[in-house]
């Protein structure tokens, strides 16, 4: 089959490139840490996250070394707990995870995003650099007040 | 060839017909269920009758997505396998009427559950949000009914090859066949998810159901569908749209080809929707990331391939400097105008594309309204325009009408409101969703946070653009009441390009489904069979189901 020599160019520049940016979205992704959230299985019994450590103690909890854990179960219509202060600076591993139905977790102005899907937890470690009360809302539909889901970051 | 229009079977266009002008009746209810909701969305926040935001939105989705793009891309399918084939034959007319049958069935039975508030579940129907089961039977109905279609399109195509042995089959039909293909082996994980898990579930039949699992077999079908619309939009494109202008098509064998690559990676892919998900290794996530990535090479040769074809066209016009040949483009042509927009918004939204399915980027816009401005780019804008255009020699060819000055005049108009509309809705979803604003929400200020309240102005531009677009979606039936309106005469032409002199003959390899259809099926075993082994072997306890609305 014949190709054009314009056309060849084209793909040879166009599949380039293209391997340019997997190769940059791949060293980011598993050299550098920027990998997104969710890549293991961490199943929990959505009824019982009462008694499930670490959701049975919501909230942050220090860990050492200007490290924290914030642990936050997200539900029809709301988060628990639905404030949350974190000093300037520290390192912040979240676990959430849903009581009811998939929910989403999204911190406006910086690059947490996850979902938050019943049965499993999802994990991700941000470190807070910017003093401010940020806003945390979830961006998945989950029933008829998903509009009202919200939460607050206060770093400090 | 004969220069004179084929008319069609009488039996055919009204088959066709029919798919066409259900799906423009799709269009007019997902526009006003699309108006209300940007209005709601910009701050106007009363609905009569007690209706729903989320109701709202589940039928601007089911209606638009699923309902409009459906019935348009069966009709365009069958229409041009029906001129390039012949007549079609009694088995795949009954089975067009059969699927038309089962798909409108499962529609109306779906919208009513969608308007008595028993399904307010969106269109990717997300477990463990419980609809009403018959809701889910009724999408049965509307899959069942598309593959009756689809068997109709290989049955006519088989006839065709026992008959015509050794010759290659014309271009449409291929790509009709390849589409079609897709459609059938991507729905299976669609249809794997209903039948087997929301079916039972929710006639509580079982208790639980694994939600993860779920959300993979939706996306396994939920990308492939995004193509199941675009390459119906790519045969206007490579097929239509070089007959429309007087030229000739580039390379008949490299369309061929990328019909094929779109094929092979359309699927293998829909893990890069569940890239902020718990409970998929990112090794998994970033395998799919590059299988997604590789449409890239398809679309380059598209992109090539069309502006080619212009430029040669222009040339031989007489087109003088580098780019004196878009001055010989018809611009004052609908048939060209209205795709040709399409195409060219193609280029910022493969783009914004790119940027959604990046491993990493994904979390910047995952779940925003940027994602909701990306497919108003790409279905609502590229492949939307795509269809009006056809639509505006297609009713005339089917029905023996001809496409007069004045409908050129009103399908231009059409175009440019449509593009306007979209300018302003999806140009302020884009921005707004990088700032954060999510998608799939009503109105909110989130207890009038700072970075809520800055959203404001965005969603408003947002409320602007959806109105300019329902005026669109008014004109567009004005204008198909007008074509069919239209005078008879001699019937508008079914514009089926012919391949440059230069141009070769497709390799017979391209027609050996089984090797295509097995190199799929490997890919898709690669991408799929570990992470689903896993979901499948540490299921977890499930999740019940819940009724939030």
């Amino acid at each position: 089959m014949h190709i054009h020599r314009l056309e060849k160019l084209w793909l040879v520049f166009g599949i380039s490139m293209l391997a340019v940016f997997l190769t940059v979205v791949g060293v980011g992704a598993f050299a550098l840490g920027m990998e997104p959230p969710g890549g293991h299985r961490h199943t929990v019994d959505p009824e019982k996250l009462s008694t499930t450590a670490p959701f049975d103690k919501p909230g942050l909890q220090r860990l050492g070394n200007g490290e924290y854990e914030a642990n936050i179960i997200a539900f029809a219509f709301g988060y628990k707990p639905d404030v949350i202060e974190i000093p300037l600076g520290a390192k912040v591993n979240f676990n959430i995870t849903s009581s009811d139905v998939v929910h989403g977790f999204q911190v406006v102005n910086t690059t947490i995003n996850m979902m938050v899907v019943p049965g499993e937890v999802n994990h991700l470690a941000y470190t807070f650099t910017e003093p401010g009360e940020y806003l945390v809302i979830c961006n998945e539909y989950c029933g008829a007040a998903h509009e009202v889901m919200m939460m607050k970051l206060i770093v400090k | 060839m004969d220069n004179l229009p084929k008319p069609f079977d009488r039996r055919d266009s009204a088959l066709i017909l029919a798919h066409i002008l259900f799906a423009f009746f799709a269009l007019f209810l997902g526009g006003v269920a699309g108006l209300l909701q940007g209005l709601v969305r910009g701050g106007a926040n009363a609905l009569p009758f007690g209706i729903g935001y989320y109701q709202l939105l589940t039928a601007h989705g089911v209606l638009m997505a699923l309902v409009f793009t459906t019935y348009f891309i069966i009709g365009f399918l069958y229409s041009g396998v029906a001129r390039t084939l012949g007549t079609l034959l009694g088995l795949p007319r009954r089975l067009g009427w059969l699927g038309f049958g089962l798909m409108t069935t499962g529609t109306l039975w779906a919208t009513v559950l969608i308007l008595l508030n028993k399904a307010t579940v969106l269109y990717t129907f997300y477990a463990p949000l419980k609809a009403s089961p018959w809701f889910y039977v009724a999408l049965v109905f509307v899959v069942v009914g598309s593959w009756m279609s689809g068997f109709g399109i290989f049955m006519q195509y088989r006839y065709w090859k026992v008959l015509h042995p050794g010759q290659t089959t014309p271009l449409f039909t291929f790509m009709a066949v390849v589409t079609m293909a897709m459609w059938l082996i991507a729905t299976l994980g669609v249809a794997i998810e209903v039948l087997f898990q929301l079916i039972p579930w929710s006639f509580g039949w079982v208790e639980t159901v694994n939600v993860v699992l779920s959300r993979t077999l939706f996306w396994y079908f939920g990308h492939p569908l995004v193509y199941f619309w675009l390459l119906p939009a790519y045969m206007c494109w490579y097929v239509v749209i070089p007959k429309v202008i007087g030229g000739r098509l580039f390379s008949d064998a490299l369309a061929r080809l990328s019909f094929l690559m779109f094929l092979l990676f359309s699927i293998p892919v829909g893990f890069h929707h569940q890239l902020m998900e718990p409970g998929i290794s990112n090794v998994w996530k970033f395998v799919q990331v590059v299988l997604t990535f590789m449409v890239v090479i398809p679309s380059l040769m598209t992109a090539f391939s069309l502006f080619a074809t212009f430029e040669m066209h222009g040339r031989s016009l007489g087109a003088k400097g580098l780019f004196g040949w878009l001055r010989k483009l018809p611009w004052k042509d609908v048939r060209f105008f209205a795709p040709f927009m399409g195409m060219l918004l193609f280029i910022p939204a493969g783009a914004g594309g790119l940027i959604n399915a990046s491993h990493e980027l994904n979390a910047i816009v995952h779940n925003t309204l940027w994602v909701t401005g990306h497919f108003h780019l790409t279905v609502a804008t590229s492949v939307a325009l795509t269809f009006f255009g056809i639509t505006y020699w297609l009713i005339p060819a089917l029905t023996g009408r001809t496409l007069t000055p004045r409908m050129h005049r009103l399908g231009i108009a059409q175009t440019v409101i449509w593009l306007v509309g979209m300018l302003f809705m999806s140009g302020s979803m884009h921005t707004v969703g990088l700032l954060g604003s999510p998608r799939r929400t009503s109105f909110t200020t989130y207890q009038d946070h700072p970075d809520a309240v800055l959203w404001m102005p965005y969603h408003v531009a947002m409320a602007v653009g959806g109105t300019i677009l329902f005026v669109g979606v008014l004109l567009m039936l004005f204008n198909i009441v007008t074509l069919l309106r239209a005078p008879k005469g001699r019937p508008e032409e079914f514009p089926i390009a012919e391949v440059s002199d230069a141009a070769e003959k497709a390799p017979a390899l391209f027609e050996r489904w089984g090797v295509w259809v097995g190199i799929l099926v490997v890919l898709i075993l690669v991408a799929y069979t570990i992470p689903v082994m896993d979901m499948l072997n540490h299921p977890g306890v499930g999740a019940k189901g819940f009724k939030t609305w």
